[in-house]
């Protein structure tokens, strides 16, 4: 383990982060319109958000990315495979997250929305300052483990050829033959990011603990 | 985009060899990790502290590492450390050992949620700790575990597809591999989605199913 494999390594991980975080936050946002939708009245909005929540919970992540990665291109999108890596991770925590945020704007307790009824407050002031922020607080916990799952997820797309930490280690492992030490530290740094995130979703769910019963 | 399944259907023996093993290498898979994994919660619980810690530790490390660099260690770091196994036999332990981390942990929260009263009551009517565990938690938390265990085995069952990457012949491998060779990707991929989604939909509901069969062993909570 020469300092510059280190530093091949490490660059990596830094790679690796980038495309979860990036993930992450785009899934948050489709999961957000995927929740709304399931939570709609309307059979044309809900039924296909559940198949959505369905299929990219049922069928493996890595199956998703290799589809995704080879239907692109089939219908005319060729994109590098860093975005359909992005793309497919993506759709599968939106799915996930789509999940949890269900319950968590299932969760928001009855009498603040009849309050908030009761002091006039439109519907779109109750969603904005009441439903979305305590849902928010009430999924933050899975937020946190979703995120760790898709970190640990992103390992799968050096399948479809993106060099993260996982492809980087592998690509080192064919030119020196040392598999031991090389996957060993790339497992060490995906851990060691996974209590990075831990730390800092404790932290910031105590920072929103404000005013719980 | 063309869609072909006709061309994909000629190969429905090849198919369904390979869903063959993805079922079996799943299930034993998974009865290894539920084994595996009862013995490490059984182990933190009632073994010395030593053992707690150096448990809590393969714990943690197997949850916070992908599963895809445990099997790359075992399967191509395995040989330098003198143990060479074959890809089915690596997968399995592999799927047995990361799924035990999780499911160690599934059984002690159950453990835990057990009223401690029934415990000291077992223990009142003077009995031992085997028996305890057999006739006590182990009743009591199957129910109170179910809906996770159901949830990991479907993990499980989708972990099994990245066996592939190690050469498990199993049904992503397979179809990938027709996919290639008539250069019909796309329909043998979605082909392969409808396999796992299928197994998945299963699953669940054979889990839903036992949860109303063993709904018997609820209690009320204290």
């Amino acid at each position: 383990m020469t300092p510059v494999i280190v530093g091949l390594l490490l660059e990596a991980a830094l790679y690796t982060v980038a495309i979860s975080l990036v993930s992450i936050v785009i899934g948050f946002f489709i999961g957000l319109g995927v929740s709304a939708a399931r939570l709609s009245p309307s059979p044309w909005l809900a039924i296909p958000a559940r198949f959505f929540v369905s299929f990219f919970r049922g069928v493996p992540l890595l199956v998703q990315l290799l589809l995704i990665y080879n239907v692109l291109p089939a219908i005319g999108v060729n994109v590098p495979s860093v975005v359909a890596a992005i793309v497919g991770l993506s759709l599968c925590t939106a799915a996930y997250q789509a999940e949890n945020l269900r319950g968590g704007f299932a969760s928001v307790p009855r009498g603040l929305l009849e309050a908030a009824d009761m002091v006039g407050l439109k519907p779109s002031q109750q969603l904005l300052r009441i439903r979305a922020p305590i849902a928010f607080r009430l999924t933050l916990p899975t937020l946190v483990s979703e995120a760790i799952m898709i970190l640990k997820a992103s390992s799968l797309v050096s399948v479809v050829g993106v060099v993260e930490l996982t492809r980087m280690a592998q690509n080192l492992d064919t030119s020196l033959y040392k598999p031991i030490p090389l996957y060993a530290a790339a497992g060490l740094l995906y851990f060691l990011i996974n209590r990075a995130i831990a730390f800092v979703g404790a932290a910031a769910e105590r920072k929103m603990a404000w005013g719980r019963a | 985009m063309r869609f072909d399944f006709a061309l994909v259907a000629s190969k429905l023996p090849a198919i369904f060899h390979a869903l063959g093993v993805t079922v079996l290498v799943w299930i034993i898979g998974l009865a290894g990790a539920i084994v595996l994994g009862f013995l490490v919660a059984v182990a933190r619980r009632f073994g010395p502290r030593w053992l707690n810690w150096t448990l809590g530790g393969y714990v943690e490390l197997f949850r916070g590492t992908p599963f895809l660099i445990q099997l790359f260690l075992l399967y191509f770091g395995g040989p330098y450390a003198g143990l060479s196994l074959d890809a089915i036999p690596a997968g399995l332990l592999a799927l047995s050992v990361y799924g035990a981390a999780y499911f160690s942990e599934i059984f002690r929260t159950g453990f835990e949620a057990v009223p401690k009263g029934h415990v000291e009551a077992a223990e009142c009517v003077g009995l031992n700790r085997s028996q305890i565990v057999r006739r006590v938690l182990l009743p009591e938390m199957t129910m109170l575990v179910l809906p996770s265990a159901v949830n990991m085995a479907v993990v499980l069952l989708k972990e099994t597809a990245v066996l592939s990457v190690i050469t498990v012949p199993e049904l992503t491998l397979t179809i990938s591999a027709i996919g290639t060779e008539f250069y019909a990707f796309v329909e043998s991929l979605f082909l392969l989605a409808l396999f796992y989604w299928g197994l998945v939909e299963i699953c669940g509901w054979l889990g839903r199913a036992s949860e109303t069969r063993l709904a018997r062993f609820k209690f009320a909570a204290a």
